[in-house]
C-alpha cells in the first residue's frame, strides 16, 4: 500500500512571520575552514519586477565535500560547526545575500564527483509549490563534465553558474529569474 | 559510496500547478520552461538536521506566548508525519504560521481592516515525536478578505512547513478546517486538481485530541514523498 504525498500550497505573502525565526544568512562562523564567499543576487518575475515576499533554502555540504547529515557516509572530514543551511528572505527590491564557504565536490551517479554546487529552494507568494535550482560556480573545470549540467541545454546553463562582481574573488552574483527571458533552470526534485 | 535510494515523485494531479491562473499571482511567476527531470544524488537523499537545540519547546503553544491569552476559540492541531510507506518521520521540524482570530496576520503588508491582537502573534514549531508526531495549541484563524479577485476571501486556514529527512521531502502546505463554505470558492485551495488529494487538506474535528471545556480539537496528517524501495542508478 503507498499513501500519497500531501499538496504543496503557497507560503503566501506573510510567511516571514513563520520563517523568519529560522533566517541563516551566514552559514560559516569564523573557524570553519574553507573558502569565504559570498552570493548575492535577485528574484525576479516574469515582467523584470522584484519579488519582495521570496525566501531561499540553500543547503550544501562542507568544504571537504560532505553534507551534515547522517546518510553522508563518506570518509571524509565533518565540520560539526558548518550545518550547511541557510534561509535568506529578499528584500523590498527582491534582493537576497549569503556568505558561506565553498563546498567541496560531492559524489553523483556513478560515484563520479559532482560540480560543487549549492541545493536551493525557492519559496514566495504565488508559487503554489517551492521551486529547485542550483547554484555552481565560475571557472569550475568539473562543470563541463557534471552530470546535472549535462541535463540543461548549452544555452541554459549559464542561469545556474554564478559569476564573479565586484572585482573579489569571493564575491558572487547569482539570480533568480522565474520567468521569461533568461529564465532560471529549475528541476523536477 | 553505496547507491543510494531516491525519492518518488508525486502521484498525477496531486500536487497544484505552478501556473494556475485564477490564483493570480502566479501568472507571473510560475516558470514557463518545464522543470528538468533531476535523478536524486546525495545532495537531495541529505538535506538539514534539526534538533531540540534548535527550538523552543514553549513555541508549540500559541495562546501562552505573551502576558495575556489571545482573543478567539482555542484550538489543539495535532497529528503525524508520515512518509508514503507509511513511516513515521521522526524529529522533523514543523512550522506553522496564521492569520488571528479577526482574520489579520501580524505582518506590515497586512492591511485587512481588522484588529491585531497584542497576545498572539501567530507563528509557532516543534519537532515531531519518535512516532512522527506533532501537537499544537493556537486560535482557530478567521478568514479573510484577499485582492485576487472580486469579494474574495480565504478559507480559514494554517500554514505548515515540513523538512523531513531530507532536502528532496520539504513541504509547505496550507491545513484547512471541515465544513468551510469558503473551500468551493479559493483558488489556491483549488490549485491542486486531484479532488481527494485537496480533501487531504482539511483537518478533521477529532474528539480524541478535544480538550474538555477547553479546547475542540482537530487532526492533521501531513504525508512526505517515500523512499524508492529499489536501489536508484544512474541511467
Amino acid at each position: 500500500m503507498s499513501l500519497r504525498a500531501t499538496s504543496s500550497q503557497t507560503v503566501g505573502p506573510y510567511f516571514a512571520i513563520g520563517l523568519t525565526w529560522l533566517e541563516r544568512s551566514d552559514l560559516a562562523e569564523p573557524g570553519v575552514p574553507g573558502e569565504r564567499i559570498s552570493i548575492e543576487g535577485r528574484v525576479l518575475d516574469g515582467d523584470g519586477n522584484p519579488v519582495p515576499d521570496a525566501v531561499l533554502e540553500v543547503w550544501q555540504a562542507n568544504s571537504h565535500g560532505k553534507y551534515a547529515h547522517p546518510e553522508d557516509t563518506q570518509k571524509k572530514p565533518a565540520e560539526p560547526a558548518f550545518r550547511g543551511f541557510g534561509r535568506i528572505p529578499t528584500d523590498d527590491e527582491g534582493r537576497f545575500r549569503f556568505t558561506t564557504i565553498k563546498p567541496g565536490p560531492v559524489p553523483g551517479p556513478d560515484d563520479r564527483l559532482q560540480a560543487p554546487h549549492i541545493a536551493v529552494t525557492v519559496l514566495a507568494r504565488g508559487l503554489l509549490q517551492r521551486l529547485v535550482t542550483r547554484i555552481y560556480f565560475p571557472g569550475e573545470p568539473a562543470n563541463e563534465t557534471d552530470f546535472a549540467l549535462g541535463l540543461v541545454s548549452p544555452e541554459r546553463r549559464g542561469t545556474l553558474i554564478a559569476r564573479q562582481t565586484g572585482g573579489d574573488a569571493g564575491r558572487l552574483e547569482w539570480n533568480v529569474i522565474l520567468q521569461g527571458p533568461g529564465e532560471t533552470v529549475f528541476f523536477d526534485c | 559510496m553505496k547507491h543510494l535510494a531516491g525519492y518518488r515523485r508525486p502521484y498525477p494531479g496531486t500536487q497544484p500547478n505552478y501556473l494556475s491562473p485564477l490564483y493570480r499571482s502566479s501568472i507571473k511567476r510560475a516558470p514557463t520552461e518545464p522543470l528538468i527531470y533531476l535523478p536524486h544524488t546525495l545532495s537531495e537523499v541529505t538535506g538539514p538536521v534539526f534538533g531540540p537545540g534548535d527550538v523552543d519547546v514553549k513555541a508549540c503553544d500559541l495562546t501562552h506566548l505573551h502576558a495575556g491569552e489571545p482573543l478567539g476559540e482555542r484550538i489543539v492541531v495535532r497529528g503525524r508525519v508520515i512518509d508514503e510507506n507509511g513511516r513515521p518521520v521522526p524529529n522533523t521540524l514543523v512550522e506553522l504560521w496564521q492569520a488571528n482570530a479577526s482574520g489579520r496576520y501580524l505582518h506590515k503588508w497586512d492591511q485587512h481592516d481588522a484588529p491585531l491582537d497584542p497576545n498572539f502573534t501567530g507563528c509557532g514549531h516543534t519537532l515531531t515525536d519518535a512516532e512522527g508526531r506533532y501537537r499544537f495549541v493556537t486560535i482557530r484563524p478567521g478568514e479573510y478578505p484577499w485582492r485576487n479577485h472580486y469579494n474574495a476571501w480565504r478559507p480559514a486556514h494554517i500554514h505548515f512547513s515540513v523538512f523531513g529527512p531530507a532536502f528532496a521531502t520539504r513541504l509547505i502546505t496550507q491545513m484547512y478546517f471541515p465544513g468551510d463554505p469558503l473551500l468551493p470558492f479559493d483558488p489556491i485551495f483549488n490549485s491542486t486538481p486531484d479532488e481527494k488529494a485537496r480533501e487531504r487538506l482539511i483537518s478533521q474535528f477529532d474528539w480524541e485530541t478535544t480538550l474538555p471545556v477547553q479546547a475542540l480539537g482537530y487532526r492533521f496528517d501531513m504525508v512526505l514523498s517515500g523512499r524508492e524501495s529499489t536501489p536508484w542508478e544512474a541511467k
